[in-house]
């Protein structure tokens, strides 16, 4: 393949806890350490490795975010990806942002970068809608495999094998290139950045675009109404007898 | 290459309950670097992301082995091989000889992190950087590229053989002779307290040592001692056993022996009688990333013990809001902050190329001293679970006590301090 095209998106750090705002429109996300999405550093990775196997030419990296979105792809540069593009925008990328818009920003990347096969995460930790990847590959008109346990490249870059994961374990599927795959936890595990290469990160290429002149329209078409953090966890009940247990989990828990 | 623990489901159920509000310059200082109005306290991105890679493998990595490492005193071979592939050894050596060439405050920043996973960690490997230091001050083009380059081929040790028995602070009475034979050097006699000191020989071919040595017993102090490469695998050379300490145990603490022990002429340091100078003028570089380590262990210390008094109670409330440990948490907390902030100033010094040497002094007693009463603090906060192994602050009340005494006693760094003090007239700064 020539060219892999890695999304990757920042978000609160999965280690914090996070705290709902004041005005309880969001998360709270003023002074909050931020980091790349776990499941986007899986497929950072794999990306790498591809291009490591030699099985990809070239790894691009792409983020949609504000300012600070660099800091994130200067993170996949240091992993080893060849480019970075940034594409800027204010809105709220946690929120305000749907997967809709950012689907159809990623589409006009694909169309400027022509890549062989296009990684992201299966979904995003703040998100957590995981629709991003197959509605990518619907307005690209590609075949898709989400939540990907394996991924094979065919040696005359024509196709892969993806080992997915399901809700009764996995299936295998295969589909031709150029695809969309979305990473899952067990793809691999990410390496950490190495001092030399978080030193040449600096000099790799990061070009910086515009959401608003991509003609996408960039409206939410879904909208937060609220954010509220969950109740607090109830006590728990000691009880007497397994009848007691039994009566309990059926009639007040209502679990059977 | 070793696997590593990173899976996010193990990050989550491990990390979920703890608060991640911290207190990093990067977090509280606005985008405008300059809006402090000259100085600057942020971090560059590279040292952030330096910061990053450290504070995660010390988080992921080293954090859940300290323990075990502590218990069975091993080397920990697999994480110095894992922090090597990654850069985080050596990090000092140029890059003219493949090293990564980072500068003093680079190396204080990745110490601290590395030192809040385990101290016994980071000195296993801030000791390779001890050894190489007189290298880099006074080697020449081959002995850089002999002695340097080979450490960046394969994750081999080092080790700064200086102490004695009889030897600690008073480097001058050093006992340890090279005698001139022909073309060569013969060393006799035996270091004590040498960090690295089995494993520079033991792990991997290539290994060796800083050695100082007296070659002229009559000379003054500053003129009678020479510095040598040392190859590791020279015929005569004893490791004796591993020292039990109370800290740091995974650390490779060695007594060495010298027995008609042959060096040639050309891995002399600088010249002839300037080893004094040499062996001393390292510490310029080496005190503020140890004393970076102290500040790793106290702020280590004060994260458990800010996590145990905000879920233990006693008389119906966490114990963290009883004001007696609030403001010892307090103290900790403003401790640390000015170590640090001490730290990096040595450091930044000599990253100008100016010289260091009371800074250094006065960062590396004020971090070790704190970080002997914060750990202290740490251990009574948590109460009698405090004292017990099943809990993380005993073992870095005793790793913390080799601040006070390595890297120069505090009542060696106080003899440097006051005699630059009494130099001055004044202390305007």
């Amino acid at each position: 393949m020539r060219k892999v095209l890695v999304g990757v998106k920042r978000v609160v750090d999965y280690a914090v806890r996070v705290r709902v705002s004041a005005d309880k429109s969001g998360v709270e996300l003023a002074n909050t350490k931020m980091s790349m999405n776990p499941f986007c550093e899986i497929a950072v990775e794999e990306a790498i490795r591809l291009k490591e196997k030699g099985a990809a030419e070239e790894v691009v990296a792409v983020s949609i975010g504000p300012k600070q979105a660099q800091e994130t792809l200067r993170s996949a540069l240091a992993m080893g990806c060849d480019r970075a593009i940034h594409v800027q925008t204010d809105i709220r990328s946690d929120q305000g942002l749907n997967p809709l818009a950012i689907a159809q920003l990623l589409e006009k990347v694909v169309e400027k970068e022509s890549p062989d096969l296009v990684i992201v995460g299966k979904q995003s930790i703040d998100g957590d809608h995981a629709t991003t990847a197959p509605m990518l590959a619907e307005l690209l008109g590609w075949s898709q495999a989400t939540f990907a346990a394996r991924l094979d490249v065919a040696a005359d870059g024509a196709s892969a094998e993806v080992e997915r994961e399901t809700d009764a374990g996995t299936e295998v599927v295969k589909l031709p290139l150029p695809a969309v795959i979305s990473a899952d936890l067990r793809l691999n595990t990410p390496r950490y950045p190495k001092l030399p290469n978080i030193m040449k990160a600096k000099k790799k290429p990061l070009e910086a675009l515009e959401a608003a002149d991509l003609g996408v329209d960039l409206a939410p078409t879904l909208v937060v109404t609220g954010v509220a953090p969950p109740p607090d966890r109830a006590a728990g009940v000691t009880v007497e007898s397994v009848d007691d247990l039994v009566d309990k989990l059926k009639n007040e828990a209502a679990v059977i | 290459m070793m696997h590593s623990t990173r899976t996010a489901i193990a990050r989550q159920g491990r990390l979920a309950l703890r608060s991640r509000r911290t207190l990093s310059a990067s977090a509280v200082l606005s985008d405008d670097d300059h809006a402090s109005g000259g100085l600057c306290f942020a971090l560059t991105d590279d040292q952030k992301a330096f910061q990053e890679v450290a504070r995660s493998y010390a988080r992921d990595v080293i954090a859940p082995a300290a323990a075990e490492l502590d218990r069975t005193m091993a080397f920990p071979e697999e994480i110095f091989a894992e922090m090597w592939e990654m850069g985080l050894v050596n990090a000092h050596i140029p890059e003219a000889y493949g090293g990564p060439g980072l500068h003093a405050v680079d190396g204080c920043v990745i110490q601290e992190e590395l030192a809040w996973g385990c101290s016994g960690v980071s000195t296993a490997i801030e000791a390779n950087t001890l050894a190489q230091m007189p290298v880099i001050l006074a080697g020449t083009e081959a002995q850089k590229k002999k002695y340097l380059g080979r450490m960046t081929e394969a994750p081999l040790k080092c080790a700064y053989g200086v102490s004695e028995a009889g030897a600690g602070s008073d480097v001058a009475a050093i006992q340890t002779k090279a005698a001139k034979q022909g073309d060569a050097w013969v060393l006799n006699g035996s270091k004590m307290w040498i960090t690295n000191g089995g494993v520079a020989k033991t792990s991997g071919e290539g290994g060796w040592y800083f050695v100082l040595a007296v070659t002229d017993a009559d000379a003054s102090v500053g003129r009678k001692m020479t510095g040598f490469i040392v190859d590791a695998d020279s015929p005569g050379i004893t490791v004796g056993d591993k020292l039990i300490n109370m800290g740091q145990r995974c650390s490779d603490t060695r007594p060495l022996f010298f027995e008609d022990v042959v060096v040639p002429a050309e891995n002399v340091l600088g010249q002839e009688g300037a080893g004094f100078k040499i062996a001393m003028g390292a510490f310029d570089n080496t005190r503020p990333p140890v004393a970076a380590g102290a500040v790793g262990v106290a702020r280590r210390a004060t994260d458990e013990a800010l996590a145990y008094a905000k879920e233990r109670k006693t008389m119906g409330k966490p114990i963290a809001e009883h004001q007696a440990l609030s403001f010892m948490l307090a103290d900790m907390a403003t401790g640390i902050e000015a170590a640090r902030l001490l730290v990096h100033k040595s450091a930044a010094i000599i990253d100008t190329g100016a010289s260091n040497t009371m800074f250094a002094s006065m960062a590396k007693v004020f971090a070790a001293e704190h970080c002997a009463k914060v750990v202290n603090d740490a251990v009574q906060i948590f109460g009698g679970a405090g004292f017990n192994t099943e809990y993380p602050v005993e073992k870095l009340m005793r790793d913390a006590k080799i601040y006070q005494l390595y890297e120069g006693t505090s009542q060696i760094q106080k003899l440097i301090i006051s005699r630059h003090v009494l130099g001055m007239e004044t202390l305007d700064p």
